[in-house]
């Protein structure tokens, strides 16, 4: 492993930022995704920033079903955010769509089909725990090494 | 005349969580005109009413927005029950009433975290928030979920508090309300706090009435209008006085809604204190014909639930109205005339909830 590899691993590991888009939801996820943030959880101590600005992200958090509104900003979004990046399906909704997947509704999930996904926490809504677990099982494996992986 | 430019704001914006639109038309720092436009979490809910059986919808009915999940739950089962005649139980109508007004406390909590988080005073946003932990672990004792509690159903609730907790929800409450005390002190008495909110985003009462806000909009500009008031649940048995402020600004929506806190409280403690015993739901039989207005008080506001069956097990119809939305037109009024950086901290002093306005 190259020098320059080594030190870009170390810096990753600690400085995680994450932004999150709320693609039709029903805001139970939103908050226990910011939730994240409260003293009890506390995702700063493991260097994980929410920022929710995606041309600094390195993660982004997808929560809800997606309506035909969000169709082609979702991919814009996710086009915005610099690599190496990773995208995460929050709660039951992006995965199948939750309660709302029915014909009649608007919806369009699984939210796979519009950009790749790293991972799921089903749940409804997962606790932020599991969403914290997640992020932190999920950086690792896609920012170690990521240049040599490239090459 | 200074040159008009247009900002977007949203539908991905830091301050907001959840997408809302508006396009802000400025002359130098200065807001002259807020475009607002909504759809980007527009489901289509209230088709789905053909799709899920009437018994089933009350679970569509709970995430049509996460935060007054109970609430929205509540209105629903209390239109169907009304339609079909259910009487509930007394046990079942203090339960609603206890989880209703936890779900008001862990809202205004968390609106009180987001918003001292858009003046950009990290340290009120920790404390609020760590304050809403405590309520949601009630909330979690007892339903079994934090945020979508699913325990309201058609004819009752699904599960019942035991004595035991009950005293010792009761003997929490001691604590707790001295700590949001001391919070809502911060709120209302910091120097920094009262210059920044303090004469901003004001809506007359007129404004307010014409406009049709609600909830604490409303309220805060001295419209003296609340839903529990006329008594759903066990609010008749309690007895309840609104809570009013006359200023119209963005501070005196700050004092509604920690006074509401207490008044929320207060009204736990008294359910607790009267609870009646006996079951806690009755069997339902047979399926909705006619139709029915239901209206509930949110954290945000009243709720309508317009539900219509025509005796089979899927309705024909169901206009749900949401508070949020009757606040756009207030907060369109509101925005002229303010500065660029105060539009993320008037926007939240409404309160939006995304999710409820597009269902
Ligand atoms: S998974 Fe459940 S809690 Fe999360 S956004 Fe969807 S409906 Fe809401």
């Amino acid at each position: 492993m190259s020098i320059l590899q080594s030190i870009k691993n170390a810096v990753r590991s600690r400085s995680i930022h994450v932004s999150y888009i709320d693609v039709g939801s029903c805001n139970g996820c939103d908050i226990e995704v910011l939730a994240c943030l409260a003293p009890r959880y506390d995702i700063e101590q493991y260097g994980i920033y929410v920022h929710n600005n995606p041309r600094e992200a390195d993660v982004l958090l997808v929560i809800g079903s997606v309506t035909p509104q969000w169709e082609d900003k979702l991919r814009n979004i996710w086009e915005k955010i610099p690599a190496p990046k990773a995208a995460i399906a929050i709660g039951n909704c992006p995965i199948s769509g939750c309660v709302y997947a029915r014909k009649g509704s608007l919806t369009t999930p699984p939210v796979k089909n519009y950009i790749p996904i790293a991972a799921e926490v089903p749940g409804c809504p997962p606790r932020p725990t599991e969403i914290l677990s997640a992020i932190l099982s999920v950086a690792p494996l896609i920012f170690k090494d990521y240049e040599e992986k490239q090459s | 005349m200074p040159e008009r430019i247009i900002v977007p704001f949203g539908p991905q914006h830091p301050v907001l969580p959840e997408p809302i639109h508006i396009d802000l038309v400025l002359e130098d720092e200065k807001v002259v005109e807020a475009i607002p436009s909504i759809g980007y979490i527009h489901r289509g809910l209230e088709q789905l009413v053909q799709k899920r059986e009437y018994p089933e919808f009350v679970y569509v009915a709970e995430r049509i927005c996460g935060i007054c999940s109970f609430i929205h739950s509540l209105c629903y089962c209390q239109g169907i029950e009304k339609i079909m005649e259910i009487e509930v139980p007394d046990r079942a109508r203090y339960l609603r009433t206890i989880w209703s007004e936890y779900s008001r406390l862990h809202s205004h909590l968390l609106w009180l975290g987001l918003f001292a988080d858009s003046m950009g005073f990290e340290n009120l946003f920790m404390r609020s928030w760590r304050l809403r932990e405590k309520v949601l672990d009630v909330l979690e004792d007892t339903t079994g979920g934090r945020v979508i509690q699913g325990t309201c159903k058609v004819g009752g609730v699904r599960r019942d508090i035991g004595q035991e907790k009950l005293d010792e929800i009761h003997r929490g409450l001691e604590s707790f309300e001295e700590e949001c005390r001391d919070l809502g002190h911060v709120f209302l008495n910091d120097t920094t706090v009262k210059n920044r909110l303090r004469g901003l985003g004001v809506l007359s009462k007129a404004e307010a009435y014409d406009l049709g806000a609600v909830g604490p909009t409303a309220r805060a500009s001295g419209v003296e209008m609340d839903h529990r008031e006329t008594g759903y649940a066990a609010y008749g048995d309690l007895g309840f006085k609104p809570v009013i402020e006359t200023a119209g600004d963005c501070y005196a929506r700050c004092a509604v809604r920690l006074r509401e806190v207490h008044a929320s409280i207060d009204l736990v403690r008294r359910a607790i204190e009267e609870m009646p015993e006996g079951p806690i739901d009755v069997k339902v039989r047979g399926t909705p014909e006619g139709e029915y207005f239901s209206r509930a008080e949110q954290p945000r506001g009243e709720v309508v639930y317009y539900l219509r069956g025509d005796g089979t097990k899927n309705l024909s119809r169901a206009r749900i109205r949401t508070p949020t939305l009757t606040n756009i037109p207030s907060l369109v009024k509101m925005l002229p005339g303010v500065q660029l950086a105060d539009v993320p901290v008037v926007v939240l002093s409404i309160d939006p909830c995304i999710s409820c306005t597009e269902r």
